[in-house]
């Protein structure tokens, strides 16, 4: 049972993607994260597309956490996810941020630092920070 | 000729606006492949042809025009791919919020229905406006257009012949301009010379409205 912390909603225009950096960053942070994964339009999800109100029932899933951080792909994601900020109860709004980051790795730093139990700030400060990353 | 639109008036307004959106798929597609990713009429064609569906279930007797502009907005949302999709579904559900409970809609609160609209898509984007070349620059001049002919308490379908002039004013601006948002963005002053298919989506829907109004479709 995890305890209560940051969730991560990573949405991208494709499942594929959404799935993939799901796996990949619950295996980083040896599963002590709560990690959804929104990707694809339609019901099958097969079409390239972010659905707003799969993004909303994500995290109407997860409304008794702490905080949760939505890390998105570009375009229209980002549309989709501040579409979906509008859409909630003033209390919930107040938990959800949108991250500036890179996808792969600002989930990546969003997921461990949240998975070390940090608040909502200090996730979002981490995975941020994720933009001027250098691979080498 | 019509001083108020009901909901049945509102459902065949959206289902003319599907059919219209079918017709001009290759239209809006062209235009997206000069500056963006091909995919807008493609995208459209699909998100009302959901919207259609999803209207096809529900009672229009029973039903106030928030419900009808409502249904759409959930089915664009959860259909249309790209920027379109949350922008016309957030526009849509704007305006159903505007005339929930209604029954009939007059022109004052048309205007106030596409005010509404207009300021959910630039907020999304983010502060868009005019000049952005996207589909502010096609409904600006429509909340605009519309403001002034409740001032000048015009008739229904003159209100909507002004909207829909300056939509295609609006829209037509949109091809000098350079693109500040989305995609086309990246293009720099390549996208100059192109319309905006955003704003060209924009265009037929109000064109839809006032043709219906007047009793031309």
């Amino acid at each position: 049972m995890i305890k209560l912390g940051v969730a991560i909603i990573i949405v991208s225009h494709s499942n594929k993607i959404a799935e993939g950096l799901k796996e990949l960053i619950l295996q980083m942070a040896k599963e002590n994260v709560k990690v959804e994964a929104v990707g694809g339009i339609g019901s099958d999800s097969k079409a390239l597309g972010s659905d707003p109100l799969k993004i909303k029932e994500n995290i109407m899933k997860m409304s008794s956490e702490d905080g949760i951080a939505l890390v998105c792909d570009f375009g229209s994601t980002i549309l989709s996810a501040k579409a979906v900020l509008k859409m909630l109860p003033e209390e919930l709004r107040k938990k959800v941020v949108i991250l500036d980051t890179p996808l792969v790795e600002g989930a990546f730093t969003a997921a461990i630092e949240a998975s070390t139990g940090a608040s909502l700030e200090e996730v979002v400060k981490s995975a941020e920070e994720a933009r001027s990353f250098h691979k080498f | 000729m019509l001083q108020f639109l009901s909901s049945n008036d509102f459902l065949k307004i959206i289902l003319k606006i599907r059919n219209v959106i079918a017709e001009n798929k290759d239209y809006l597609a062209a235009l997206d492949a000069a500056i963006g990713d091909a995919d807008h009429g493609i995208n459209m064609e699909r998100g009302f042809d959901s919207v259609a569906d999803q209207l096809g279930v529900v009672d229009v007797n029973s039903s106030d025009v928030g419900v009808i502009l409502m249904t759409t907005s959930t089915a664009l949302l959860e259909n249309v791919g790209g920027a379109a999709g949350p922008l016309y579904g957030m526009f849509f559900m704007n305006m159903a919020n505007v005339c929930s409970g209604k029954n009939i809609v007059d022109s004052e609160t048309l205007a106030r229905m596409f005010e509404a609209g207009l300021e959910s898509l630039r907020e999304i984007g983010g502060g868009t406006i005019p000049n952005d070349k996207t589909m502010v620059d096609t409904l600006f001049p429509v909340v605009e257009g519309m403001k002034k002919a409740v001032n000048l308490k015009l008739e229904l379908v003159e209100t909507l012949k002004l909207a829909s002039d300056a939509a295609e004013k609006g829209m037509n601006s949109t091809k000098d301009m350079i693109a500040k948002r989305g995609r086309a963005s990246y293009l720099g002053e390549r996208s100059r010379g192109h319309i905006d298919p955003g704003a060209a989506s924009s265009y037929l829907i109000i064109k839809t409205i006032y043709q219906y109004v007047s009793g031309q479709a």
